[in-house]
């Protein structure tokens, strides 16, 4: 190889094993990083990993929302109107947080299946419910009339 | 030659990416559409809320662009939407309600509470109505034009900047 | 009576724009390719035309603004008569339909700038840049009317009064970032014209770059304050004391400034050395496409983000069209017109044309990471496997080693000779500079903060390492010459730039190291005469007071907040209710200073009479954005640089032959 040849191939190789680099470690970071999300029904089919970092969604149960009167200790009932999920958090919660308004948690489900949350992100969501709850009804083969029926059945039993 | 189809390369991965975004597009969720705009009202007969001997069917919609509203006592969205629906019928729209998976005396106590736009309202207890219309919960409106044709359906709460921006345009749209 | 048509008339300047930026786009082009001086004449008049109309329409849709007149709907759904003047006028850019005709009116006067400022460039190369950038102007008002009509009017339904602009949007950052930000995007469609200007006009020598790389720095710098500036709103607006979220639309304006900062080294390159010339070009496309695309992404509603704008498919669909007819051609006149030859132009291993090209590889790794981060949950959603987020901990984990390995290059960069640079004699210029940086960042963390941190002590390495080198450097030039003052005359404004520049991103770095992990939080409950130390600071709640602002309703709590010293201070954050819309708002105290933040924020209420509050102390967080600042500064320095505005005697000589002989070669070696 001449010369100049050689150091073509170090660029090459060099410029390679960088690009290689790279993608392995953003897979990596992917993996190790991502949260998936899941919604109260899932949760209770038993789909969600215990003790690891998820995200979980619904409406704000009308009238569930308990302070603790002497800390920041707060918890709720996140609902997608067919189960139920209880919340808990220690913190200060976001402006937008309402009784009836869509919220996503961010948080590690423990095992007696109450989800401790680390963050709580209110939206101020034209939607009535959060998309991905929606959506996560239907995968979980809610016809549109079975989750009428069982928002009726949740809203009558307050 | 072999360098220059590297070049495309570029060009290619835009591509790919550019067809990605228009799929996307058209997925997003706030704008689920059902697939009824464009077709007829589905044929429907039900009770009104307000007397279970009359019985109404798709007759009802034809003749005046018509709002209709799917609504429930147990949805909390529905009763923040009522301003926005008493101001879409003060400015002369015609409302027509479905009462969706409740019970009559609910319904009833929900529009003395805060406040009847409708003129009057399809009593729809077991969601047979919603069901043809593909509704997955409440509220969602749909507007039907005086041929008895969808033409427009909003999925969710009506904002109050939704009325004016979205609502009262479709409706001139349609008269 | 004139004055009722006021919308009429600034509806009336839209299209007049638009048909002259349209005649801008199609006869300057023309021209240029069948070599018609008549028809290449248009370009500067159409481009002040377009300008000057846009500007009408511009002021139009302000004095609607200013007289409340609610029958124009974006007025309406914007504004409210309670609204304080100056946030009328800021409201104008706070919604989509008036931030894209702010967009365009950018867009007209970097065009016209672009036009005017280039009488020493050949002529068809002029023509050629202002008819694209017209090309773009053209699209962009096309969207503007057909989908976005800021003039739009209510009647005979007009409100009685508006609804108010966002109260986020309420607040001086939110009044000068995104003008700051549009700036930066527009700006890189200079550098993107002279590109696709170069490639049509088969001129791919050096001097197209020359040309371009003041003005890559002038959109650079407005970029990096936008940046900045959102990060600072952001930072007290939001409440949650965090400066950087990793969210999709601060992504979005991130991208653009990343492969930007690779185009501005790889047109140093460029110019100086006549290699990477497709490379070059290719970053161009890239940048504006980015800019472009961070539009698309934030307006169409398919990212989903706090800063989104009200999402429209018809918007969306048309951002799209718009963004791949312009990349799609561009790619393609790339694909069909980069120069096939490579570059003859040698260097070795340890030169400064190595190291940059280092520092964009680099740089083009970190767009990609982020871009992939960001458009992932959206390919994985798409594909059925799952609603995902990709959180902070992705990009921390992909952005923080690669600033770090970016950051030894950059310590060994400046310093470095072009084509070839003997290793002994780079490692005499920098083994002192490496040696203090070791030592220094090892032990000043020693002195400062609460306790010693791996962490910050790597950042404070790194941050000396990059500023290091270059003093020492400054130092031996100033030396090398007969007299301090001369010496210092003798380096170039471009160079003061490039200091200014790697300086401020020492300074961002430590800032981040600082106020990542000597950061303390503490959210509490109090109740008036509760008091809480922290970082030797005792916070008192003194009061708690309701108050009525001009468009809103307000809850204040009064602390006082004692030093060890025992001197004291008040700080009064606020719980807002605004009254049109209903939204809540936090508003925070902050106590700003060199060395720290204390930042104070009303969490709500509990009900007992007590409030959760958050108190945090938050160590040279205003690093950040001063780091911020001096990058600009030195963008702007750079721009300055009389090189740029000499025309060197190869490219009279060019202009007077008409055609474009290849300087390359001669530049190559000179």
């Amino acid at each position: 190889m001449t010369p100049k040849r050689k150091q073509k191939l170090y660029v090459i190789v060099g410029l390679v094993s960088l690009t290689a680099v790279a993608v392995g470690l953003t897979l990596y970071a992917l993996r190790s990083n991502i949260n998936l999300f899941f919604s109260p029904v899932e949760i209770a089919q038993g789909k969600a990993p215990f003790e690891r970092q998820i995200r979980a969604g619904g409406m704000v149960k009308e009238g569930s929302v308990a302070r603790d009167p002497e800390s920041l200790n707060v918890e709720f009932t996140v609902t997608d109107y067919v189960d139920d999920l209880d919340v808990y958090y220690s913190g200060i919660l976001p402006d937008l947080f309402r009784e009836g308004q869509g919220v996503v948690v961010v948080g590690e489900l423990q095992k007696g299946g109450r989800l401790r949350a680390d963050q709580v992100l209110a939206r101020h969501d034209e939607n009535y419910m959060p998309p991905e709850v929606a959506d996560a009804l239907e995968d979980a083969g809610y016809q549109p009339s079975d989750f009428a029926e069982k928002a009726a059945d949740s809203a009558a039993g307050e | 030659m072999k360098r220059r189809l590297l070049l495309f390369l570029p060009l290619i991965a835009f591509l790919g990416l550019a067809a990605f975004f228009y799929y996307r597009l058209g997925m997003d969720p706030s704008y689920r559409d059902s697939a009824l705009i464009e077709r007829d009202f589905p044929a429907f007969s039900a009770s009104t809320l307000e007397d279970p001997n009359r019985t109404v069917d798709e007759s009802l919609l034809k003749g005046e662009v018509t709002l209709v509203n799917v609504w429930g006592e147990w949805c909390p969205a529905c009763k923040q939407e009522m301003p926005q629906l008493l101001d879409l019928a003060e400015r002369g729209i015609r409302m027509v309600g479905v009462d969706y998976r409740d019970t009559r005396e609910k319904g009833r106590q929900f529009l003395a509470e805060y406040g009847n736009p409708f003129e009057l309202n399809i009593f729809d207890p077991d969601g047979d109505l919603g069901f043809d219309l593909g509704v997955y919960g409440a509220p969602e409106t749909f507007l039907v034009d005086a041929d008895g044709v969808i033409r427009y359906h909003h999925t969710g709460y009506i904002a109050p900047e939704d009325v004016r921006e979205v609502i009262v345009p479709e409706v001139k749209k349609w008269r | 009576m004139l004055t009722k048509m006021i919308p009429e008339i600034g509806h009336f300047a839209l299209i007049i724009a638009l048909l002259m930026a349209i005649i801008q786009a199609v006869v300057p082009l023309a021209g240029a390719a069948t070599r018609r001086p008549l028809w290449m004449a248009f370009d500067r008049p159409m481009a002040a035309g377009q300008f000057v109309f846009l500007a009408i329409a511009y002021a139009c849709l302000t004095a609607s603004y200013m007289a409340d007149d609610f029958s124009v709907a974006t007025v309406a759904n914007n504004s409210n008569s309670l609204l304080p003047w100056y946030y009328k006028l800021s409201a104008v850019w706070g919604n989509h339909e008036g931030s894209v005709l702010l967009w365009s009116l950018m867009l007209s006067a970097w065009g016209l700038l672009a036009s005017l400022w280039s009488r020493r460039l050949p002529r068809d190369m002029v023509a050629r840049v202002t008819g694209i950038l017209g090309l773009i102007g053209a699209g962009f008002l096309l969207f503007v009317l057909v989908t976005s009509n800021p003039f739009a009017r209510l009647l005979p339904n007009m409100p009685e009064d508006g609804t108010d602009l966002n109260p986020l949007l309420q607040d001086f950052g939110l009044v000068v970032h995104p003008p700051m930000l549009y700036m930066g995007y527009v700006g890189f469609s200079v550098v993107f014209a002279f590109a696709i200007a170069a490639l049509l006009g088969g001129r791919l020598d050096a001097a197209w770059t020359r040309w371009a790389r003041p003005w890559t720095n002038a959109a650079w710098a407005f970029l990096t304050v936008g940046i900045a500036l959102g990060s600072w709103w952001a930072y007290y607006e939001l409440g949650w004391g965090g400066w950087w979220f990793w969210d999709p639309v601060e992504n979005a304006s991130l991208l653009p400034w990343l492969a930007g900062t690779a185009l501005i080294h790889s047109l140093a390159v460029t110019e100086k050395r006549g290699s990477f010339k497709s490379w070059t070009v290719l970053l161009a496309i890239a940048t504006f496409s980015l800019s472009l695309m961070g539009t698309f992404l934030v307006r169409s509603g398919v990212l989903t983000s706090v800063h989104a704008f009200a999402n429209d498919p018809s918007r969306g669909l048309f951002i799209l069209v718009l963004l791949a007819i312009t990349v799609t051609l561009s790619l393609l006149v790339f694909a069909l017109r980069a120069p096939r030859v490579s570059h003859k132009v040698g260097f070795t291993w340890l030169s400064r044309d190595s190291l940059l090209l280092v520092n964009n590889i680099l740089l083009v790794i970190m767009t990609v990471t982020i871009l992939l981060g960001t458009l992932y949950p959206l390919i994985l959603d798409a594909l059925g496997l799952g609603k995902i987020s990709v959180g902070p901990p992705y990009f921390n984990s992909l952005f923080v080693p690669l600033t770090a390995i970016m950051s030894l290059f950059m310590g060994l960069g400046p310093v470095a000779r072009w084509k070839q640079m003997p290793g002994r004699e780079l490692l005499s210029r920098v083994w002192l500079s490496g040696v203090a940086a070791l030592v220094l960042g090892a032990t000043i963390p020693l002195f400062y903060g609460p306790e010693w941190n791996a962490k910050v002590m790597l950042g404070m390495m790194l941050a000396l390492w990059i500023v290091l080198p270059m003093v020492r450097d400054i130092v031996a030039r100033v030396r090398a010459s007969s007299s301090v003052g001369r010496g210092f005359k003798k380096i170039s404004l471009a160079h003061w730039g490039m200091v200014l520049g790697h300086l401020g991103i020492a300074v961002t770095m430590v800032g981040v190291a600082v106020v990542s992990n000597d950061n303390i939080e503490r959210n509490v409950r109090m109740a008036p005469g509760d008091s809480v130390e922290m970082a030797g600071y005792t916070f008192t709640l003194q009061n708690l007071r309701e108050r009525r602002g001009p468009n809103y309703l307000a809850d204040t709590a009064t602390l006082r907040v004692e030093r060890e010293n025992g001197t004291h201070f008040m700080m009064r954050p606020e719980k807002r209710l605004y009254l049109a819309t209903g939204m809540p708002m936090t508003q925070v105290a902050l106590r700003a200073g060199f060395t720290r933040d204390l930042y104070v924020a009303l969490g709500e209420d509990l009900g007992d009479g007590s409030w959760a509050v958050r108190l945090q102390y938050k160590p040279l967080v205003r690093w950040l954005w001063l780091g911020g600042l001096l990058m600009a500064a030195g963008g702007v320095i750079a721009v300055i640089d009389k090189r740029y505005r000499r025309v060197p005697a190869r490219d009279r000589h060019a202009e007077r032959a008409g055609a474009a002989p290849a300087t390359a070669s001669r530049e190559a070696t000179a």
